[in-house]
Order: structure tokens, then C-alpha cells, then sequence
């Protein structure tokens, strides 16, 4: 949380909130802690806690069918959970919105995140996801703004992928 | 092959029946989305078509934004299995709207009638009841799915029922399958843009 005045993940929580974004789907995660945090103590959104990632893709397109807007928040690992489910929002040309926190990169301590970490973005992109990186925190609301705005005018599959070095390591001897 | 359970072209006939307009279907993709087509096609169905194991959560999703109307997942016991941590995931949120009904034949018609995990003995019933899914009905007989025909009907919880059906194949009733076409016109008709 360096640099910006306000920390990114509220800055992504105030932007969901503009966008009028009403189900937020996520597995647990200690980068998105916050967000899930904010999105949980919010009475306007249903926060919805996935057992796997592909879940929170059949959520939002059940969401946009009801005309309702929804979020996905993960881990790296969990994109490789949704590759087949993500079909549907492709066939049916539906939004989807993903906030992906990436793990096997900056100072990554656990080598079983590399493997599915490396290969984030072109599976996103075989998966016809539009892919923003973000590595700064002051790029974080522009950005998620702008996916935002392509996901649902556009009914299109938009990822943000967030950097490990936004993030910050994983302290694992506390 | 089982000639025990219900006729799954009647029953879902019998569910359908007097459909109201906010009722809104979600089939799985195979045998449950022919049944549904051969039941009248209504601009409140969306056919699925693939996203296997999905259809409990885009049921979920549709209930949450639409709570004024009911929400009724109908699929089959292979697609359901493969999608089976949807049942904890609404186990938790528990719409009062939805109601997730799995036509139960033990098998995947679909693909050859392989024996499925409910042919095996996994207990699907129990499942929803152990995610947290208090009216949970296990449907065997005519008399049974009359009271699931009433409760979806008079739908206030989120309801589970597992129908078992007769592992057969009736000839194939196909919907639409344009996806976008599919999305577009169950918008239109529920008045969302």
C-alpha cells in the first residue's frame, strides 16, 4: 500500500460501488482480503462466497441475466478453475468481470504458484478476455474503471490482472 | 438399466404446467433442456447448451437480482455432480426465490448411459440437506411431485428436490441455441436492459 493516499483495494471497492456492481463472487484470498472485507460489510451487495472459481462465472452470467452486475475476485491459481465455464459468458456475449491477484512472480516464496501464475495472461486471452495489468497502486482505479465500463457497455470478458508487487509477498514465518 | 421413477417428459410437463410469468428455467444442458423445450418453449427459459456444471449458480445469480420472482434450476444428476460445491455456495446465501430440482436417472443419458455417482449410492437429498438446504424433498411417486408442483408454486425457501426418473431417452427436442439470441430475449421479456 505505497504511494496512493487511498489503498488500492479501496479504491477498487469505491469503484464497484460507482459501477454499480451488486454480486461480488470470490474464494477466499489474502490478496483480495480487503476487498472481500468491504464487499462483505456492505448491505447493497450479495457477497458470495465460492467454493471454485468457475462458480462465480456461472453467478455472473445468471446476474446479467436477471440485469444485475457482478464481480469476480481470485487468485491466479483459480483462472485455470474456469477456462470451460468461461464458454458461456463467451458464447452468449455476456459481461464478466475479473479481479485476478497474481501469485508465482514478484518474490514468490511457494514454487506450485508459478505454474499456473506464468501462464495467466494468454490463457485469459485464448479465452478472448480483454487483459489489463496493474502494478501501481495510483493505476488501480483508472484501470478497474475502464474494465468496468468495457465489461458491461460491451458485454465483453474483462480481466484485471493485479501484480504481485502491488500486492506485496506472502509472509510465510510470522 | 432402471424402469423404476417417473417419466421425465411428464413430470416436467407436470411442473411446467400453468407456468406463471415469474417463474423464470434454467435447464443443464442435455436431456433437462430437450424436456423443457418439449414442455412449450417460453422466452423465460435459458436454454444451456454447455457450462456443465453451472446451471445451479446461474440459478443463484438470477435469484439474487431478481428476488421478486422464483427461480427454478432444473437439470440432471451428472450435470449437478459436477457442480456439486454449488449446493454449499447457496446452502449459504439460501434465496427464499430459488429452487433447484435435479431429475435423477442415475446415469449420463447424454453420452451412452454410463452409471453415475447416484447410481453408485452418493445421495444427492442429503447433500443439499447437509449444505444447509432445510426443505430438501426426495420425489419418488406421482403423489410426491404434486407436492413439489405446490411448493415451487408457493415458493418462501430455497427448496431442493431430486426426482427420480426412468433411465429412457425420448426422441430429442431442440431449442434454440444461439446463446446471444438465448440472453437477448430472456432480458426482453423479464424487461432488463
Amino acid at each position: 500500500m505505497t504511494g496512493a493516499t487511498v489503498p488500492w483495494a479501496d479504491q477498487l471497492f469505491d469503484v464497484l460501488k460507482r459501477g454499480h456492481v451488486r454480486q461480488v463472487g470470490y474464494v477466499p484470498d489474502a490478496g483480495h482480503s480487503r476487498l472481500i472485507e468491504r464487499c462483505r460489510a456492505d448491505a447493497d451487495i450479495h457477497d458470495v462466497a465460492l467454493t471454485t472459481e468457475e462458480e462465480g462465472v456461472a453467478l455472473a452470467a445468471g446476474a446479467w441475466l436477471g440485469g444485475m452486475r457482478s464481480a469476480l475476485l481470485m487468485q491466479s491459481s483459480g483462472v485455470g478453475n474456469c477456462i470451460n465455464m468461461l464458454s458461456l459468458p463467451r458464447t452468449c456475449r455476456m459481461p464478466m468481470l475479473m479481479f485476478i491477484t497474481m501469485r508465482g512472480e514478484w518474490e514468490e516464496f511457494n514454487p506450485w504458484q508459478v505454474p499456473m501464475g506464468s501462464i495467466v495472461e494468454p490463457v485469459l486471452k485464448l479465452c478472448e478476455a480483454h487483459v489489463h495489468r496493474v502494478r501501481k497502486p495510483e493505476e488501480v482505479a483508472p484501470t478497474a474503471e475502464q474494465a468496468l465500463r468495457e465489461a458491461f457497455n460491451d458485454e465483453r470478458i474483462v480481466a484485471v490482472v493485479l501484480s504481485q508487487e502491488l500486492i506485496g509477498k506472502k509472509v510465510w514465518v510470522k | 438399466m432402471s424402469t423404476d421413477g417417473l417419466d421425465r417428459r411428464a413430470a416436467m410437463a407436470l411442473l411446467m404446467a400453468d407456468r406463471a410469468d415469474d417463474l423464470l428455467v434454467v435447464p443443464g444442458l442435455g436431456s433437462t433442456t430437450y424436456d423443457l423445450a418439449a414442455a412449450g418453449d417460453n422466452d423465460r427459459n435459458f436454454y444451456l447448451w454447455g457450462a456443465m456444471g453451472g446451471a445451479a449458480m446461474i440459478g443463484l445469480g438470477l435469484a439474487l437480482a431478481q428476488p421478486a420472482r422464483r427461480v427454478a434450476v432444473v437439470t440432471g444428476d451428472g450435470e449437478m455432480l459436477m457442480g456439486l460445491g454449488a449446493l454449499a455456495t447457496i446452502g449459504l446465501k439460501k434465496p427464499k426465490n430459488l429452487a433447484i430440482i435435479v431429475f435423477d436417472n442415475g446415469v449420463y443419458g447424454e453420452t451412452g448411459m454410463q452409471p453415475s455417482h447416484t447410481r453408485g449410492g452418493a445421495d444427492l437429498v442429503a447433500v443439499a440437506h447437509a449444505c444447509g438446504i432445510s426443505a430438501c424433498m426426495d420425489v419418488r411417486d406421482e403423489a410426491d411431485l404434486e407436492e413439489l408442483a405446490r411448493r415451487l408454486d408457493d415458493l418462501s425457501a430455497t427448496l431442493f428436490a431430486r426426482v427420480a426418473i426412468r433411465a429412457e431417452e425420448p426422441p430429442r427436442v431442440l431449442p434454440l441455441r444461439d446463446g446471444v439470441a438465448l440472453k437477448e430475449r430472456f432480458r426482453a421479456a423479464i424487461g432488463v436492459r
